[in-house]
């Protein structure tokens, strides 16, 4: 892959270092899992394969081979040659073409997954850009113009969802791709389940109207690390002694200031502030593809709620795994 | 030794084993934490230890497949309240000590006189109160390496900066309220600069990249600019 022109900020990232974070390293990896999950799934890696992930102005870039590409999560106006590179289906582009990234039409990040995956060095088990501590990925740095990134060897299933493309000049997308059910319904004003967290109780009675009764708005210094959110200020109704103690991904913290902080891929590894409540999985990669200024609301679920939920997405994504590896079952038997 | 659970959203637990900092929950903090690794608990991805408490990150997934009918939550929770049950902070191995030499002062600790002023000592005299204690690593967290020691003198404890400064290089020692700590990367931070290390706290092409774990002992040697230069690892 070579790379013209970085983009505001495009890292590598795959599922990240979460068995890293007894060393205080954090766990990292993509903002919108599902996104990440989902294209490599289209074009036949492991899910955990690394890809790009870009942030609202997209790199532009080539092959010097042809290549299986997905993209997915937020819709960033991909073209190949300046024609539309559907989103969410696996398209086979050939090599010297040129794909771009337009207007970001909504949410914030797109994934990039090639077949064979980004083949950079693994640090601690990770090939995750982590930008704070410059490590991971390429250099762990975002990429600029000049960049040559190394593919990994692509799977059977991949070579054989490629060669079922037909031919053409620039780039041959598939009919088939995720469906809607899988896909985030990402909106600039989401809606998100919150799991009560250590301290919800801890909440003055108003706060804990407020915390699910009115919108917050996603500041601008928001960033891989947290969100912070303008909104009403919350309080707790009394004083409580916290020591520093592990956070997860969508952990709501409040400091002192009274505005909330929703603790994202790159959040460390513990806090030291009250924990109003963790965003319920599913509703992370929503969360992601936010973008300062946009809008969200709480709403509370239960632990077992939230569970369910988590399980149920597993299973559909399960079942488009399978569904992938059924429909190119022929080649292989 | 009574364990208490609570969820830490919908893929983790917390476990408390106590309320305050003291060495006595620390040790069982680390006799719990070295039990969860030994007994592989299905779909445990992580422990993350800290002053009282541990956070085990799991995979609901991988757990449902064991569970059965039961939450995931519930499952890990048993298997945890179970597995813990006899746990005792007799059997943990001997600390290790790591020794962490400093050069004190001048560029390299800036607000060391200042520091000594408001205590009324001199900047000897805190560097003697500094090096004379036996701190203990009480957890790992904040950034990669960064560990928060127990142990210093009420001498020499002084409030965080009112303004934090927007980058403290890699290996400055630090003191911030009652803690004190070296930075393992360069960073943000509002405590009292009094010194550095040579030594690399935090390295990633090193096998171990973290110098400090959960239950070190530290000692702090004072060492010249001279020496301070002149340190290969």
């Amino acid at each position: 892959m070579r790379v013209v022109t970085g983009g505001l900020q495009t890292t590598v990232q795959d599922l990240g270092r979460p068995a890293s974070q007894r060393q205080g390293i954090p766990a990292g990896g993509a903002m919108d899992r599902i996104a990440l999950r989902t294209g490599n799934i289209l074009v036949g890696n492991g899910e955990d394969a690394a890809a790009l992930e870009t942030t609202l102005i997209g790199p532009t870039f080539s092959f010097d081979h042809p290549t299986l590409v997905a993209i997915t999560g937020a819709d960033l106006g991909a073209t190949v040659d300046h024609a539309p590179l559907a989103p969410w289906h696996p398209a086979l582009v050939q090599a010297g073409a040129t794909i771009r990234f337009g207007p970001p039409a909504r949410g914030c990040r797109a994934y990039v997954a090639v077949a064979g995956g980004l083949d950079v060095p693994i640090v601690f088990g990770s090939r995750s850009t982590y930008l704070r501590a410059e490590f991971g990925g390429l250099d762990g740095r975002a990429l600029r113009a000049g960049d040559v990134l190394p593919l990994g060897t692509p799977s059977a299933l991949s070579r054989e969802i490629a060669e079922s493309l037909p031919d053409a000049r620039t780039v041959s997308a598939a009919r088939w791709g995720i469906g809607p059910s899988v896909r985030p319904r990402y909106a600039p004003e989401v809606h998100v389940r919150l799991v009560p967290g250590a301290h919800t109780n801890a909440l003055s009675e108003s706060s804990r109207d407020r915390l699910f009764s009115t919108q917050f708005r996603i500041s601008a210094s928001s960033d891989r690390m947290g969100y912070r959110l303008h909104g009403p200020e919350l309080s707790l109704a009394n004083r409580i002694e916290m020591l520093s103690e592990a956070v997860a991904f969508g952990t709501v913290q409040l400091p002192p200031g009274g505005a909330p902080i929703i603790l994202m891929a790159d959040r460390q590894t513990t806090g030291g502030y009250p924990r109003i409540g963790e965003v319920a999985s599913v509703d992370l990669p929503l969360v992601a593809q936010l973008r300062p200024g946009d809008h969200v609301r709480f709403r509370p679920v239960s632990l077992q709620d939230a569970q369910r939920l988590y399980l149920a997405l597993e299973q559909e994504l399960a079942q488009a795994r399978l569904a992938i590896a059924i429909r190119f079952s022929r080649g292989t038997s | 030794m009574k364990a208490r659970f609570a969820p830490l959203g919908d893929s983790a637990i917390m476990v408390t084993l106590g309320d305050s900092i003291d060495e006595a929950t620390h040790r069982l903090v680390r006799a719990a934490t070295e039990r969860i690794d030994r007994h592989e608990v299905p779909g445990v991805v992580d422990l993350v230890p800290a002053f009282t408490s541990i956070a085990v990150h799991y995979d609901p997934t991988v757990v449902a497949e064991q569970a059965g009918a039961a939450l995931p939550y519930e499952f890990v929770r048993r298997a945890l309240d179970t597995l813990l049950a006899g746990t005792s902070a007799e059997d943990l191995p001997p600390p290790r000590t790591v020794e962490i030499p400093v050069c004190y002062g001048g560029e390299l600790g800036p607000d060391l006189d200042e520091l000594a002023r408001l205590h009324e000592l001199t900047p000897e005299d805190v560097i003697s109160i500094h090096t004379a204690g036996d701190y203990l690593v009480y957890m790992i967290g904040f950034m990669p390496g960064f560990a928060y020691l127990g142990g210093l003198s009420d001498r020499i404890a002084t409030p965080r900066r009112q303004t934090p400064r927007t980058a403290v290089p890699a290996g400055t020692v630090g003191i911030g309220g009652s803690q004190t700590g070296v930075y393992p990367l360069v960073s943000p931070g509002g405590w009292n600069l009094i010194g550095r290390t040579p030594r690399a706290i935090f390295d990633i092409r090193r096998e171990e990249p973290t110098l400090l774990a959960t239950g070190d002992r530290v000692r702090f040697r004072a060492i010249t600019l001279a020496e301070f230069d002149a340190w290969r690892e």
